[in-house]
Order: C-alpha cells, then sequence, then structure tokens
C-alpha cells in the first residue's frame, strides 16, 4: 500500500485508477491499491457517474473523520469514485475498502479470491466474469478453467452476508451450488450467464436451501440434464421470488410444480420459461400471474391440436397483462398464434423473437403497434422488408440486434444494406447493433454513421469472409472509417468483411473511447495490429482471429497490456518466441497459449495457435490444466 | 498475403514439415497448382473404389443443419447454434408428422434426434478434424458433420485450401470439378484403426463416424495407395509420428 500520501493527494481529482498503474511498479508482494482497482473496476460500466466528492488533503486522519466518511461513501456506488476515493491515503482506503459492498471482477483470473477477502471485509454482492467470449465459439478447449470453487470456498468463510452472485462464462458445478445455499443465510440473487458445469440437481438443491431467494436467473447456460425435478424442490409456502428465468434448461419441467410455484410466489414480476412449457400451459401461468412485467413465453406452441372453442383464448391473458414490457421466448413458435400478443405491444418496450423464424409477414402487423419498443432481437427471416417495418415503427429504438437463421458463409441472407439503411433512416436513436449479413456495403454503414450519432456499440458480422463491398468492390475501409469518426461515443466495435491496414489505421486514430474491439479475418500486415495498439487509448479488450498479425505487431502494444482486462489472439501469426518476449518483459501480464487440440503432444515448432494474455495481480494461475503452456 | 492468414495452424505431421518456415515464403500464392487443384478420391481409382454410396445422402432427407466451416465462424454462440438445430429436428419432426410418410418419417426424425443429441452434448470439436496438406505446413479442421457427401466435403476442401485469391477485388473462385481425374493430388484419410486409406471407399455415413484425420498428398505418393496396399502405406506414414 502506498506509504506517500502527498503523492497521492496530488494527483488529479479525475482518478484514474489504470493510469496510476503506470506509473507505480508492480511486485507480487506489494501490490498497489492502484492496480487492484484496476483489476476490480475495469469494465466499470457507470462511465457517466462523476465524482460530487471533493478530494483534497485531509487533515491527519482520527476516528471521527473515518466515521463520518464511513457514513458519506454509503451513498456512493459507482466504482470508479470508490476507487478514487481509495487512493486518497490510508485511512480513506480503509473506510473504501470497509464500506463496499458491491464488487465487479472482469477477470477471475485478474486476482485471487484471498486477494479479495483480504481487501474487502463487507461483500454482499459480487459479479464475476471467468472465460473470454471467444470461449463462445468453440475456440477454447473445454476444461480451460475459471472455476467458481475457490470462489465460493473464499466468499464463505469471509462473506457471511453475501447475497448476490452474478457469474458469467463460469464453471460452476453442482457442490458450489450447493456450498452458496448453505453458506449464505440470506442469499437472494444467483444469476448465471453463459455458466457450465452444473445440471439440474445443483438447481435443485440450491432452490431448496435458499429461503430467501428473490432472482433465480439461469440466462444461456448449459444444465445437465440429472433428470431431477428441480420446480418441485423450492421451499412450501410463499416465496419471496421476483425473477425466475429458465429458457436455456433443455428438460422437461413439472408444470404442476410450476404452476403451483408461479401461485405461491406473489412478488414474481419475470418468468422466463424453456421451451417444455406449452402454449396452453403459458395461458394458465399468465392467468395466475397477471402482475408480469417481462414474460419468456416458451414454446409458444400449442401440445395439442386445438378443438375449436376449447381453445383458450391467448389474446385475452395478454390483454389482462397489463404489465408486461418485455417478451422473450417463441422457441418453438407457430407463426399464426403469434398474434394474440397484440394487446400488450403498444407498452412492450422489449421483444425477442430471436428464436423464432419469423417471415414479415408475420412480423409487420405486429411490430406495427411497438412504438415503444428499445430492444428488438429477431432472426433475419425477417428480410429487409421486416426491418423496414420496424424502421417505420420503432422510432424509440436502442439496441438491434439481428441473428442468421442459417449461419453459414455462403446463404442466402435475407438481410442486407438495404435493411441497415432503413434502420439508420428510421431508428435515430439507436444506440447498439448486432446485424449478421452475408455483404454488406459502405454506403449503408456510412448512412448508420451519420444517422445514428449515438451509436456506442457497432457489430457488423459480415458472414461471407474477406467480403468486399459488393456494389464497389472496394474494402470496407470506408463504411468502419466513418463509424469510428462520425459515432463518437462508440465505445465497442466488431469489424468483418475486407479491411485493409488502413481500416485499422482510422480505428486507430479515431476510436477513442473504444474498449472492446472484435477483428477477425481482417488487415494485410502488421500494421494493423500496430495501429490498433499504438491508438484507441481506452482498449480494454482485444479479440482478433485469423489475421495477418505476428510478433511484430504483438510487441507495439507492449507499452499498454497491464493497462487492459485482455488480449485475445487465435490462428494468427505468432510464435512462442514472441510471446515469451512480451511475458517475460511484462510481470504484471499472464500470457496463455494453448490450441484446442487436447490430444496433441507433438511440439510444433514456434507456432501459436492461441494467444490469451491479461493482467493479473496474483500471477500466474495453479489450475492451468496441461494443454495450456503459461509462459 | 490474405490467403496465409485464413489459414489455421494445426499439428502436422508430415515428415518434412520442420523444414517449413511458418509465416515466412509460405505461399499457397502459387497460382499454377492452385488452378488445377483438385482433390482426388477414391471414385478415381475407378479399381478400388466401390460404387460410392455418396448418393445415399440424397435419400437423406433432411440434411442435419450445416455449421460452419470454419471453426467458430460466423461467431454464434454455442446455445444459440443449439438452438437452432433443435429447431430444425423439431420442424423435421413436425413435417414428418403431417407427411404421414412413416418410413420416410421415421428415419428423418431420428436423424434430426440424432443430430440434436450430437449438438446437445459438448459442441466443442465433435465435429471437426484436421486436414493436412503436403507442403503446407498449416492445417485446417473442417466440420464432418456440416457435410452430406464426399463431393461436399471435397468442394470445401479445395475452398479451404485452393479458393482464396490475393487480390482486392474478391470474386469467389469458382468450385473446381473434384472427380476429373488429372489433379495432383489424393484425398486420404486416417480411420479410428489408425489406418491411413483413400478416401470414398466406403458408405458416407459409415465414413464419418470412423474419420479420425484428413490428408492431401500428393498423386506420386499415393500411387498404389488402395485398400489393399494401405498397410504397407500406413507403416511408413506412421513412421514420423
Amino acid at each position: 500500500m502506498k506509504e506517500d500520501r502527498s503523492e497521492m493527494a496530488a494527483k488529479d481529482v479525475e482518478l484514474d485508477p489504470r493510469s496510476a498503474a503506470i506509473s507505480e511498479p508492480l511486485s507480487s508482494s506489494s501490490s498497489s491499491p492502484a492496480a487492484f482497482n484496476a483489476v476490480v473496476s475495469a469494465g466499470n460500466k457507470s462511465r457517466s457517474c462523476k465524482s460530487s466528492l471533493p478530494v483534497t488533503q485531509p487533515p491527519c486522519p482520527g476516528h471521527v473523520l473515518e466515521n463520518v466518511l464511513e457514513n458519506v461513501l454509503q451513498f456512493l456506488t459507482c466504482r470508479r469514485d470508490r476507487n478514487a476515493v481509495s487512493l486518497v491515503c490510508r485511512s480513506w482506503y480503509r473506510v473504501e475498502a470497509q464500506t463496499r459492498f458491491e464488487v465487479f471482477i472482469g477477470n477471475c483470473y485478474s486476482l485471487s479470491p484471498s486477494r479479495l477477502t483480504r481487501r474487502f471485509k463487507g461483500v454482499r454482492s459480487l459479479l464475476l466474469k471467468g472465460k473470454p467470449r471467444f470461449a463462445d465459439f468453440n475456440l477454447m478447449p473445454p476444461d480451460w478453467g475459471a472455476q467458481f470453487a475457490p470462489w465460493v470456498a473464499a466468499t464463505a468463510m469471509a462473506y457471511p452476508w453475501l447475497e448476490k452472485v452474478n457469474l458469467k462464462r463460469m464453471f460452476v458445478t453442482d457442490d458450489d451450488l450447493a456450498l452458496l445455499a448453505e453458506s449464505f443465510p440470506g442469499f437472494k440473487e444467483l444469476i448465471l450467464r453463459c455458466c457450465e458445469g452444473f445440471g439440474t440437481s445443483g438447481i435443485a438443491l440450491f432452490a431448496n436451501k435458499c429461503r430467501q431467494l428473490k432472482v433465480l436467473d439461469l440466462i444461456e447456460s448449459e444444465v445437465t440434464d440429472d433428470e431431477v425435478d428441480w420446480i418441485s424442490c423450492f421451499p412450501e409456502g410463499e416465496t419471496h421470488l421476483e425473477s425466475l428465468s429458465f429458457e436455456c434448461v433443455e428438460s422437461p419441467i413439472n408444470f404442476k410444480a410450476l404452476e403451483g410455484l408461479v401461485l405461491r410466489s406473489p412478488f414474481l414480476k419475470k418468468l422466463r420459461t424453456s421451451r417444455f412449457v406449452s402454449l396452453e400451459e403459458l395461458h394458465r401461468l399468465m392467468v395466475q400471474a397477471s402482475q408480469l412485467t417481462s414474460l419468456g413465453t416458451g414454446s409458444f406452441s400449442p401440445n395439442d391440436v386445438p378443438q375449436g372453442e376449447q381453445e383458450p383464448d391467448y389474446a385475452s391473458a395478454f390483454r389482462a397483462s397489463k404489465s408486461i414490457v418485455c417478451l422473450s421466448g417463441f422457441r418453438e413458435l407457430t407463426p399464426e398464434y403469434l398474434p394474440a400478443i397484440s394487446p400488450v405491444c403498444a407498452n412492450l418496450t422489449s421483444l425477442n423473437l430471436s428464436y423464432a423464424n419469423i417471415s414479415p409477414d408475420i412480423l409487420k402487423p405486429i411490430i406495427r403497434n411497438c412504438h415503444n419498443i428499445r430492444v428488438f432481437w429477431a432472426l433475419d427471416s425477417i428480410c429487409d422488408e421486416g426491418l423496414q417495418a420496424v424502421a417505420a415503427t420503432c422510432k424509440e429504438l436502442r439496441e438491434l440486434r439481428v441473428f442468421p437463421s442459417d449461419p453459414l458463409e455462403d446463404s442466402e441472407s435475407p438481410v442486407s444494406a438495404l435493411g441497415l439503411q432503413a434502420i439508420s433512416e428510421g431508428c435515430r436513436k439507436l444506440e447498439s447493433i448486432l446485424y449478421f449479413c452475408q455483404r454488406m456495403t459502405n454506403g449503408a454503414v456510412i448512412a448508420m454513421s451519420e444517422n445514428c450519432p449515438q451509436l456506442t456499440v457497432f457489430r457488423l458480422c459480415i458472414m461471407g469472409r474477406y467480403r468486399p463491398d459488393h456494389v464497389t468492390g472496394k474494402p470496407m475501409d470506408d463504411g468502419f472509417g466513418a463509424i469510428v469518426k462520425n459515432c463518437k461515443k462508440l465505445t465497442r466495435l466488431a469489424v468483418s468483411g475486407l479491411l485493409t491496414d488502413e481500416a485499422f489505421s482510422i480505428i486507430g486514430e479515431h476510436g477513442k473511447l473504444i474498449r472492446t474491439l472484435s477483428v477477425a479475418f481482417a488487415g494485410d500486415s502488421d500494421m494493423a495490429l500496430r495501429y490498433i495498439l499504438e491508438g484507441c487509448p481506452k482498449l480494454q479488450k482485444l479479440e482478433i482471429r485469423d489475421c495477418p498479425f505476428g510478433d511484430v505487431g504483438l510487441r507495439s502494444g507492449m507499452h499498454r497490456y497491464h493497462n487492459m482486462r485482455f488480449v485475445w489472439m487465435s490462428y494468427c501469426r505468432l510464435t512462442r518466441g514472441g510471446c515469451r518476449d512480451i511475458a517475460h518483459a511484462l510481470p504484471s501480464v499472464v500470457a496463455e497459449v494453448f490450441g484446442s487440440d487436447v490430444d496433441d503432444d507433438d511440439d510444433n515448432a514456434d507456432y501459436v495457435e492461441t494467444l490469451y494474455m491479461y493482467r493479473s495481480l496474483d500471477g500466474a494461475r495453479k489450475d492451468a490444466p496441461k494443454f495450456v503452456t503459461i509462459l | 498475403m490474405r490467403d496465409r492468414s485464413e489459414l489455421e495452424v494445426g499439428k502436422s505431421n508430415l515428415p518434412d514439415e520442420s523444414e517449413l518456415e511458418l509465416g515466412l515464403g509460405l505461399s499457397l500464392g502459387g497460382g499454377a497448382w492452385r488452378e488445377r487443384g483438385r482433390i482426388l478420391t477414391a471414385k478415381d481409382f475407378p479399381s478400388v473404389g466401390s460404387k460410392r454410396a455418396a448418393d445415399s445422402s440424397s435419400r437423406q432427407g433432411a440434411s442435419p443443419p450445416r455449421s460452419s466451416q470454419v471453426v467458430g465462424w460466423p461467431p454464434i454462440g454455442s446455445h444459440r447454434m443449439n438452438s437452432l438445430v433443435n429447431n430444425q429436428a423439431t420442424k423435421v419432426a413436425k413435417a414428418d408428422k403431417e407427411e404421414e410418410e412413416e418410413g420416410e418419417g421415421k428415419k428423418k426424425v431420428d436423424e434430426a434426434k440424432d443430430v440434436s443429441m450430437k449438438v446437445n452434448g459438448k459442441v466443442q470439436g465433435l465435429g471437426f478434424v484436421k486436414v493436412n496438406m503436403d507442403g503446407v505446413g498449416i492445417g485446417r479442421k473442417v466440420d464432418m458433420r456440416a457435410h452430406s457427401s464426399y463431393e461436399n466435403l471435397a468442394q470445401t476442401l479445395e475452398e479451404m485450401f485452393f479458393g482464396m485469391t490475393g487480390t482486392t477485388s474478391r470474386e469467389k473462385v469458382k468450385p473446381l470439378r473434384l472427380l476429373d481425374g488429372s489433379s495432383e493430388f489424393v484425398l486420404t484419410y486416417e480411420d479410428k484403426e489408425g489406418d491411413w486409406m483413400l478416401v470414398g471407399d466406403v458408405p458416407w455415413r459409415m465414413f464419418i463416424t470412423s474419420v479420425k484425420r484428413l490428408r492431401i498428398m500428393g498423386t506420386s505418393e499415393a500411387n498404389g495407395l488402395a485398400p489393399r496396399h494401405q498397410e504397407q502405406k500406413e507403416k511408413q506414414r506412421n513412421n514420423p509420428v
């Protein structure tokens, strides 16, 4: 811990913990609070909060001051502010550590659990992220790591009042869930996103033991079917449940038990069922729980062939659900039933149709009423025509995601530049877009950059690799260049299509706020990587695959790797020697090298298939599997 | 330049692999053989190959939904991919119920279920086999589940190893005819027992369950590679490993 108070206090009020980390040399025995702040707050989403606390040289810290500080600090929730506060002096550091209840860890390997528990004493809420995003695309071998076990063990001892755990891309076992449930009597919220390693038996145990549970959200996780009726395992009597989400659980559900659970959960606001809930069953649930605000509709397909008047009136169930603002599910949609949702369309702020193969004709009558939609996810089956309909009505749209219904390189994509152009003209408030298509034009991308200046997230995936502008034949440099030049708030960018080094020169120069950059099958040479690393001052997460970038390019970022959350490069031109040089030069950075072939033992010389590099306060991890080499 | 970047470097048990300098002078840009390059399969050796039941692929009905030919591309999360597969499987099953074709339908449903079971398990690397080509130090991977026939597979391989031009005004290289017989290259595979065989001998479905890895080798080397000679070749080939 820093002794020199005066040096700290003299620092700028708007203290950026990461820049502070540069100036302080790191050693493994004592890691500076600034460095700790950096790993614990990297990925801070609350960018816009301003520090309202005047930071001046405090007088001699006394008990009185600390008490006052404690009372003041409880109003300070923004991570960035808290980090700034903690760097003022020792006493402030101590008080801040005692009063921080919410901890965010963007990379579970950036520090050890014991370091967390040593500093913070009263954690109530923990958000932990494990594997990097490219693991979702089978680019990482299984059993790589990101186990939750050590964390639950450490926190079980240190934080008896832990209430919330939010995990993303972690490996969680049934035992972990059991320990979680047993260790924290007041546990309230469990959110597992893109996790794996557990099954329905773990969920059952957890549900049974946590009597105060408010939130159980299983999102896009892989849940083994242990053939346990977990829904029946919730305790008897009234529950505190406010949110129950199990859309990703691929096993049949005991509907009677689910219905019973919903009936005795008066506080339930969000219910997201899996595809094993039929339309008839959904109807019954809706009738019992008309207070829902967010509904995951399950399969949205009737079990049996309807028999005339015996068919439930689905529209009236929706009419009765006056509070619904968010709809998802539609996992096995029978399209003729979709109009049943019409009564809630005008109130909807979020609609996720991305698991339903919907044609423009089915979409149009629905979307026509969705004036208030802010978030819309769909499959490209809605075609450009569907997107035009969205553009015509959804003037409040902030986030759009268009997924491919046929995720192949050479398929006929029903969406194109036309759809993108239409959206840009109709939805001027757009902030975030993810768009899959087969080919694109610079014109449409430029149009979006000009029409939607509020964009913070622009992810365009031209599925055909190396595809140029299909009208002009030129690379997509101009399009992406316009995005970074015109969208001044851009923090996340994913590029695709044919791109030369020039594109990256523009990105490096103009992408001043970019924190996450994803690059695949692009660039001509190391220069492209250099442009990125020598530019983009706020870059935190860099994911690259299949680009002609080698050791020279990698070296050009030496000055900044300790200031980034991670760098991922797979199928590029790195050599072990090159990566090793970097690793040895930067002690605070861990460089992992691995390939996706578990059984391969012939040492294919120098070649590096995947490099995953991240900063860490506690050095190399001890749980690396044998196919991972830590340089 | 670009054709290099798209290649994934895999491990290779090629004997001369150590001589290759990765990333430098590694040129697939040799236009000559690119244009002429094609991959031969057992069909090109009429004396060896049995009448291919690759035509059985047409009787497979709804072929399994094809995933990407390059691992992890396009970048769709495995959860969503699985769901797309499930969707297709259910559609097939439903379509069959409607069609009421007992025999055909049952077969389709089984196959669809088969696919969804495969995909619902650990997706990682399940269908992917490595492909190495003689003279090329870096290998690729192909998803066997994504292909429905030998022709299909050969086309993918041709595109992977020959397909990319280096010019900026890109046109997709037209897929070359596979079975013309005058190619310099032959496609072979290593099966579950470790034997190296000529691709195309056995029915497609049997092939995809037994193939472990693929190798594109020069015709001269492959001369005489036939089921009856495969034990000899196997010894020669497996030695350097």
